[in-house]
């Protein structure tokens, strides 16, 4: 997590991963993100100790794509309840109980309605994983010490080196126009 | 959950006591769980320990001679295994109710208690699950509980509610953990980054799942924490109502009612309410976390006591009126039997605990007083113990004929069982608040005026305090 100290006796060989700006206000970092938007970035992110109102469309980022999972995992939960209980029940080996019939719908609904209820929450929670895929112990934002403050109550704005439009000058400028505290290049380590 | 300025026509106000920084929220909570336990905190500790070993001596026995240990015998087949079970599940309801229905209503000042009461609910729930899984007396063919065949090739038998309620309490127990698991990893990111050992540095970052706080993540967590809610407040709903099933679809007089799964739902609601305040007001005390749980807080949690009790109370009144107006000769007896028979010092304990306890909560100068809340809390605690104990033991003890009528008493190992599973509780509580963010870190900075990109405008450079705190915004009109 913390960027270790390089060694004098070997400088491992590193290379820019990106640019990474401090801002000590929601509002300094949300106008900065209307910015970088503006400036038609493609990688990059803004990183906060809790989730900022307003920031999805500062960002220009399209609506959240979760909903679709968790409605696979209701039909999912409710189709496996439904037939679980008819095909051990009604095909499998019936049996009459308190003389009620083998197969009977009434009484499947609770189980019907507490596995979609299961698998939906097995959708949002892994289908959010999926999406922001996590875990990822492994970034360059992790190699500023600053960034530690990001989930305590500083705010951040990264690009990245990836990014088509990427130019250390050219952002290290936009960011210090939009109020940045602090602008940092952010290195990462290149595996030999 | 963003931040809006209190309104004052409808009497809001701070959530956070006014000018609290940011970084005094992290410092006041996640510091509790970086330095030394505080004394109080070992005294608990080591009293929950003393419950687990006597938890485990009772279950070791239990196993060896069987479940004939225990006081249940003809006619009385259910009697404090059930009840633990209900008391149980039913303490764990208001978790789910805080962090979830409060959430869909917008209720901004659950932050405050919601990761407390979210932990409640799954050990609660862990509480509850021994009792059943005891209580089948086989602990080798435990396995029979889930949809498997038996020895004879037979499946289980869907029609009955025994089955609904493992689904319902086996479904309630996975989404609140995973529930609680989804609000911990921003607070187990924060841990991360103030570690200064490699070990905390290592677990916390290995559970924070590398969380960045990036605002595409933001993004797809709020929307899995939205449809989480969503999700949770019909389940908790449904738990209830399928607990109550489990008496409500026999025929056995003082079971077979329609009121049942409602009364249940609220019920819970209520004694779940009164477990959160017993645990806030000693960790309040204990941890010193009086910036973020305030007395608002308290006092609203007091009213929705009041409301529950009174809920509750109007239950009891229209079980005895529905008795008498169905005209059936064994319902009405067992009514009479509840309020007149040899248990009647428990029914009456129930109404008093349950009913006119909270109704001093109709005052505010009450509903702000810690020592009385304390008291009521516990007192309604124990009422809803008796309510289960009287709706299960008084129903079977005289059922329809008078040859077949007996009395219920309970053994030491009734007794033991049910401390123990206190300390299987108190131990995992306690560890819990001893590790684990107890408030929910980013949800109540959410919460907070430096949280509002357009506040800026109005507070810029007007205090000396925010050069103090280094950005500090305190907005006009603070209290």
């Amino acid at each position: 997590m913390s960027a270790q100290p390089a060694t004098s006796t070997r400088e491992p060989k590193k290379r820019v991963a990106g640019v990474l700006a401090q801002f000590d206000t929601a509002a300094d970092v949300i106008h900065a993100a209307e910015k970088v938007r503006d400036a038609g970035y493609q990688s990059w992110d803004t990183h906060t100790p809790f989730p900022i109102h307003g920031m999805d469309k500062a960002m220009g980022l399209p609506d959240s794509r979760l909903g679709w999972i968790v409605l696979a995992g209701a039909l999912t939960g409710l189709t496996a309840a439904f037939t679980m209980m008819w095909w051990m029940n009604g095909v499998d080996y019936p049996t009459v109980v308190g003389g009620k019939p083998p197969f009977t719908t009434p009484s499947m609904v609770p189980v019907m309605f507490e596995l979609t209820v299961l698998f939906s929450s097995f959708g949002a929670v892994f289908g959010m994983l999926g999406l922001n895929k996590l875990p990822r112990h492994h970034h360059p934002v992790f190699e500023s010490d600053r960034f530690r403050t990001a989930t305590d109550d500083k705010f951040f704005i990264s690009i990245e080196a990836e990014d088509p439009k990427f130019n250390t000058e050219k952002v290290r400028s936009l960011f210090e126009g939009a109020h940045a505290k602090h602008v940092e290049v952010l290195e990462e380590e290149v595996e030999a | 959950m963003g931040y809006h300025k209190p309104l004052a026509e409808l009497d809001e106000a701070y959530l956070v006591a006014p000018g609290s920084t940011l970084a005094e929220v992290t410092e006041d909570i996640a510091s509790v769980t970086e330095k030394a336990a505080p004394k109080g905190w070992w005294i608990a500790f080591l009293g929950a320990v003393s419950l687990l070993a006597l938890f485990g001596g009772t279950v070791g026995y239990l196993f060896y001679r069987g479940i004939g240990v225990w006081g249940n015998a003809s006619p009385t087949y259910w009697a404090w295994d059930i009840t633990n079970f209900v008391w149980w599940v039913g303490i764990g309801h208001a978790g789910t109710l805080i962090s979830a229905v409060l959430f869909l209503f917008r209720q901004k000042w659950r932050t405050a208690i919601n990761r407390f009461a979210e932990a409640m609910t799954i050990f609660a729930v862990i509480c509850a699950l021994i009792f059943p899984g005891l209580h089948v007396g086989r602990p080798w063919v435990l396995h029979w509980m889930f949809p498997l065949p038996n020895q004879m090739a037979i499946w289980p038998n869907f029609k009955s509610p025994l089955l609904w309620d493992l689904f319902a309490v086996g479904t309630y127990f996975t989404v609140s953990t995973l529930f609680w698991f989804v609000g911990l990893i921003p607070d187990l990111a924060t841990l991360r980054d103030r570690s200064t050992n490699k070990w905390r540095q290592r677990i916390y970052g290995f559970l924070a799942l590398g969380w960045r706080g990036s605002n595409r993540h933001w993004q797809n967590y709020e929307r899995a924490y939205l449809i989480l809610a969503s999700l949770s407040t019909p389940l908790v709903l449904s738990v209830h109502s399928v607990v109550s099933f489990d008496f409500a679809t026999s025929v056995i007089p003082g079971w077979h009612t329609t009121i049942f799964p409602p009364y249940f739902v609220a019920g819970a609601v209520f004694s779940g309410f009164a477990m959160v305040m017993t645990l806030l007001l000693i960790a309040r005390t204990v941890f010193k976390l009086h910036r973020v749980v305030l007395m608002r807080h308290l006092e609203l949690m007091n009213k929705i006591m009041l409301l529950t009790g009174t809920l509750v109370g109007y239950a009891y009144a229209m079980e005895f009126f529905i008795a008498w107006y169905s005209g059936n000769e064994y319902e009405r007896y067992v009514f009479v039997n509840r309020a007149f028979g040899p248990y009647a010092w428990a029914y009456w304990t129930m109404v008093s605990c349950n009913v006119l306890s909270p109704q001093v909560f109709w005052f505010k100068k009450f509903r702000r007083n810690i020592p009385l809340m304390f008291v009521v809390s516990i007192l309604i605690n124990i009422g809803m113990w008796f309510e289960r104990f009287v709706i299960i033991v008084t129903s079977l003890h005289r059922d329809f004929l008078p040859s077949a009528w007996g009395m219920f008493s309970p053994t030491v190992i009734d007794i033991t069982t049910y401390l123990g599973t206190m300390g299987v509780f108190f131990t995992l509580f306690l560890l819990f608040i001893r590790w684990l963010p107890a408030v929910a870190i980013s949800e109540v900075k959410g919460t907070m005026p430096q949280a509002d990109p357009h506040l800026h405008t109005d507070v810029h450079g007007a205090q000396t305090h925010a050069a103090d705190h280094g950005h500090g915004l305190v907005p006009e009109g603070a209290e």
